[in-house]
């Protein structure tokens, strides 16, 4: 297996005396695509928080690529090349479409300007499926296109690792084939990526693996469909019942 | 990329050829127009200032007395002995630095703290230096004693002004522009790009702060004896604040179109209620609050969509007869 570019050691977060996220290890391969998955409010929401900066850890490690950002600020950690979309989708709306995804690429991890960053935000308009858009306002943009476009700004950075928060929480079918298919590409392109998901068609068809959480702690990591199959697992999501 | 565009090159010579006309005052008028001119020309820079800073990220900075007062007092202790544009490079060095470590240690915080703060900062400054002349000086001010006129400081205004614009031209279309807009946007996703948003605003209150700190040094001679409580005026911040919020903050010429009709109003109310101009200050900020949240400027932006879908109306109905 190839070497992990990310991984966590013993990452934890408390809120008081809340503990959001429990003594977390597990790490993301080069070019892996890993599902994050647990019932709500289990904790997978504040891990990424953790791994962009937007949070510090309590304590624990997290390293990319072999040095430490745990604790680091946000901005630091954009630009060594973790970028994000958010649970509730975050676009600028005084700017363009394009702008937006120009945005993405300027200060990070790609640090572009001037003619050439607009030729590169307008080819990742065109991948997310936005194509010829850029000039559109986004307050009168639906959801998905909303959506898309957030993905494209993350993209713009050229991401070693890209953080995807239930980026297909809300979409209708045919719209949730187009992101699954969408995220196939980005996968078969070599993002290495973390996706937080309750869609588990999309775990499944996706996923290379899986780490489920529960109350903040890990309760399996492996194959999706053994994972996905482990009675602690749907004991957690559905209740002893069940198990 | 081409420097300028066709619009740009336009506009630059437009503003080129007011400066000019504009700058031909004092060869017609040396009274009471030169001298309401000053008054609008300083206001422009000093509310164009602050609008680099407060326009993008929305913190409401009264700290203009303390940064003006600071050139004030630059000129007023060096005139004797030091050459006066180098006392313009030194006021704008001092407030500059001043406006650096209030920036380091207030932009964290948020909202009403940050004004309060400022306010605060303007009134300590002003307490600071009084102490230190009651205590280690024999008089409570300091005269300035100059060969400028009405018409120099004018010019060195006009000057400034150009200036100020053409500095808030360069920063909005530079990275540290755009970092501003996506702040004023959303300071989340700024992060998450990679902006050191406290690091973009620190450099803007700096620049903002140098700026504040030079139009009180080009104004220092018009005092001629400058005591704290004319060089640090409190009214001068709450002032700035107005007529900057009247013209609006959006665009970097907005702020003018506050100034030129609020100077006017105010020099109008002083002359005839010079007991009352507090009471008409207030009124006057509930009225701008109430019926132009988004300042003239955002009236005339209203006008303008207003016209561009009127014409598309007729046009449409021009198509389908």
């Amino acid at each position: 297996m190839s070497a992990a570019i990310l991984s966590l050691d013993h990452a934890t977060k408390a809120f008081g005396g809340l503990i959001a996220v429990n003594d977390l290890s597990f790490s993301l391969q080069d070019g892996e695509l890993l599902g994050l998955i647990g019932p709500n409010g289990s904790g997978k929401t504040t891990v990424l928080n953790l791994i962009s900066g937007a949070l510090k850890p309590t304590s624990g490690s997290i390293s990319l690529g072999g040095s430490e950002i745990a604790g680091q600020p946000a901005h630091k950690i954009a630009r060594l090349g973790i970028a994000r979309t958010f649970q509730l989708v975050r676009i600028l709306p005084s700017l363009t479409a394009e702008q937006n995804v120009v945005a993405g690429g300027v200060f990070g991890h790609v640090r572009g300007w001037g003619v050439e960053a607009h030729e590169r935000a307008r080819a990742l308009l065109e991948r997310v499926g936005l194509g010829g858009r850029g000039d559109s306002p986004t307050s009168s943009m639906t959801y998905i296109d909303q959506k898309r476009l957030e993905l494209a700004r993350a993209l713009a950075a050229n991401p070693q690792v890209l953080l995807l928060d239930e980026w297909l929480a809300g979409l209708n079918p045919s719209e949730l084939k187009i992101g699954i298919d969408l995220i196939r590409e980005l996968r078969n392109d070599g993002i290495s990526i973390i996706m937080v998901e309750h869609v588990m068609d999309a775990i499944r068809s996706l996923c290379d693996r899986c780490v489920v959480m529960s109350s903040g702690l890990k309760i399996a990591d492996g194959d999706v469909h053994r994972v996905l199959a482990d009675p602690e697992v749907i004991r957690a999501y559905l209740g002893d019942d069940h198990a | 990329m081409t420097w300028l565009n066709e619009k740009e090159r336009r506009i630059a010579g437009f503003a080129a050829i007011a400066f000019g006309v504009v700058a031909l005052l004092p060869l017609v008028d040396q009274g009471y127009y030169l001298s309401i001119s000053v008054n609008i020309v300083m206001y422009v820079v000093l509310c164009t200032a602050w609008t680099l800073f407060s326009g993008p990220t929305h913190y409401i900075s009264l700290a203009t007395a303390a940064f003006f007062g600071i050139g004030t007092y630059t000129v007023a202790l060096g005139i004797d002995t030091v050459p006066f544009p180098l006392l313009l490079v030194i006021a704008a060095l001092a407030s500059g630095l001043l406006a650096c470590v209030v920036g380091i240690a207030t932009l964290r915080l948020s909202g009403i703290y940050f004004v309060i703060f400022t306010l605060g900062l303007a009134e300590l400054v002003r307490q600071v230096v009084t102490w230190l002349q009651t205590n280690f000086s024999s008089s409570l001010g300091l005269y300035v004693f100059t060969d400028f006129g009405e018409k120099h400081i004018y010019w060195m205004l006009l000057g400034l002004a150009a200036i100020v614009y053409i500095t808030g031209w360069l920063i909005n279309r530079s990275r540290l522009g755009f970092a501003m807009q996506i702040i004023g946007n959303d300071e989340t996703v700024a992060k998450h790009v990679g902006i050191d948003t406290a690091r973009a605003k620190v450099i803007l209150f700096i620049i903002s702060g140098a700026f504040i700190g030079i139009v009180g040094a080009i104004l220092a001679p018009r005092f001629s004896y400058v005591q704290p409580p004319s060089a640090f005026n409190p009214m001068i911040s709450f002032q700035v604040v107005i007529m900057a919020l009247l013209g609006g903050t959006k665009r970097i010429w907005g702020p003018l179109l506050g100034v030129i009709p609020f100077t006017i109003l105010f020099d109008q109310v002083t002359a005839y209620f010079p007991n009352h101009t507090s009471f008409v200050i207030g009124i006057a900020f509930m009225a701008i609050v109430y019926l132009l949240p988004q300042g003239v400027l955002g009236r005339l932006e209203d006008l303008g969509r207003l016209r561009k879908r009127f014409r598309m109306v007729s046009a449409e109905e021009g198509n389908n007869p």
